[in-house]
């Protein structure tokens, strides 16, 4: 479905990664792996058409997803290093517009029942600024409890929340895949999912073998 | 798509309802300026007449520009811009409701403001209400040709002094049809050409500056 067609990175006058090639298939999970600095979100940028590559395509059931680009986007789920969320909407408003952004519009129930769902009963109502850290990061996930997107590029997914939560999203995580669903995802945590396979991807070899 | 540009409406102007201090800024900074030019130059009403347009005018342009370097920034630093880019609908679209978004909070305000200003300078009402027209046709023009310099400008060190020094020599056709246009009224001259050359820069930015601000604001974000 997702395929990489001999990716080249180029960030300044380094090259991040060069010639990668993979392929993923309905029902797996990807889990992108390396050092700090060697390339891991701007390849989920560049597989989410955030940004251009320098060589190489990505296909999306055998296109080119720039050639795609609607068809493509409205299957994608990306959820980068920065939140998404606006500090002065309340959290069910930043749900809700984004998802509406993202072409699936949801109902206020809907939405209430994800926030209730991903641990922040009591705060839909409350303006983003005054959320954790923690909170936001699950203000921004909820999405995936509401999502109808096949491919979710996830990066640094776990980053500030606390073991439940982990534990929760790993559920998420897996009821995904299971559902035929694709997942790419970053972190340096150690996360453990059940019933699924994991393919791992290694970036940075060459510079960690030198 | 009609969903998701009034969502995309509905979010710009809850934002600055709830963070109404930007839109002030806006209108005091018009206020302000043009008060100052009879305190400069002395309350002598002709020669204040005589210059009402331009000030008027220059004011305009400067107020509308304060608040384009924010126009995305905000967005790019929260990580919001990164989701508008790859939605499914066309960023064009999306940039271009975010534009109309700045215009009714920043431009529209300037429109309305302008009379009471206009009076103040000694203008008399034909010549305000030509005054308000080329505002209305003028002011969207400023925020569609900052759109693009925003997009340009954003991320970098600096970014408003340059979004400044970008996008002026742009404001250039709009500030001499604009207020000469109210300069002619004043003289009793026709306005007709005037106003076809605003209105042809009003077509020509809302076709061509969406466009060009997504663009920028792709390579922006590369």
């Amino acid at each position: 479905m997702l395929e990489s067609v001999d990716l080249t990175c180029v960030r300044g006058d380094r090259t991040l990664f060069s010639a990668l090639n993979f392929t993923l298939q309905p029902g797996e999970l990807l889990h992108l792996k390396g050092h700090n600095g060697s390339g891991k979100t701007s390849l989920l940028r560049i597989l989410s058409g955030l940004m251009m590559q320098a060589e190489g395509e990505v296909r999306w059931k055998g296109e080119n997803i720039r050639k795609l680009r609607d068809e493509f986007q409205k299957n994608l789920l990306y959820i980068g290093h920065l939140p998404g969320i606006k500090a002065d909407l309340t959290a069910l408003e930043n749900l809700r517009v984004n998802n509406a952004m993202g072409g699936n519009s949801i109902s206020e129930h809907v939405a209430w029942n994800a926030l209730g769902e991903i641990g922040l009963k009591g705060r839909e109502d409350l303006p983003a600024r005054v959320l954790s850290q923690g909170q936001q990061r699950r203000v921004a996930l909820a999405r995936m409890l509401v999502s109808n997107a096949k491919l979710w590029i996830l990066d640094e997914p776990f980053t500030a929340l606390d073991v439940k939560a982990v534990a929760m999203l790993q559920n998420v995580l897996e009821a995904h895949v299971k559902q035929d669903g694709m997942i790419i995802l970053t972190t340096h945590q150690d996360f453990s999912v059940t019933n699924i396979a994991v393919r791992e991807l290694q970036l940075g070899l060459r510079e960690n073998n030198a | 798509m009609i969903t998701v540009f009034r969502c995309l409406l509905w979010r710009e102007m809850t934002l600055a309802l709830r963070r109404k201090s930007e839109i002030l800024t806006t209108m005091l900074f018009f206020v302000i300026v043009v008060s100052l030019f009879p305190l400069g130059i002395g309350p002598e009403i002709d020669t204040l007449r005589e210059i009402a347009p331009g000030v008027l005018w220059v004011a305009a342009l400067l107020a509308s520009m304060l608040s384009l370097n924010r126009l995305f920034s905000d967005d790019y630093i929260d990580g919001t811009l990164e989701q508008l880019i790859i939605s499914s609908q066309p960023l064009a679209l999306l940039v271009f409701g975010k534009i109309l978004a700045h215009w009714i909070l920043t431009g529209l305000p300037l429109v309305l403001l302008s009379p009471v200003l206009g009076m103040q300078l000694g203008m008399d009402a034909d010549s305000i209400v030509i005054l308000m027209l080329t505002l209305l046709i003028g002011t969207p023009v400023l925020s569609l040709i900052g759109a693009v310099g925003a997009g340009l400008t954003l991320g970098v060190r600096g970014g408003g002094v340059l979004l400044s020094l970008l996008i002026l020599p742009l404001y250039i056709p709009v500030l001499i049809f604009g207020s000469g246009a109210v300069e002619s009224a004043q003289a009793g001259l026709g306005v007709e050409g005037h106003f076809s050359l605003l209105g042809a820069f009003l077509f020509a930015s809302l076709v061509l500056a969406p466009l060009g601000a997504a663009a920028s604001l792709r390579i922006s974000l590369d």
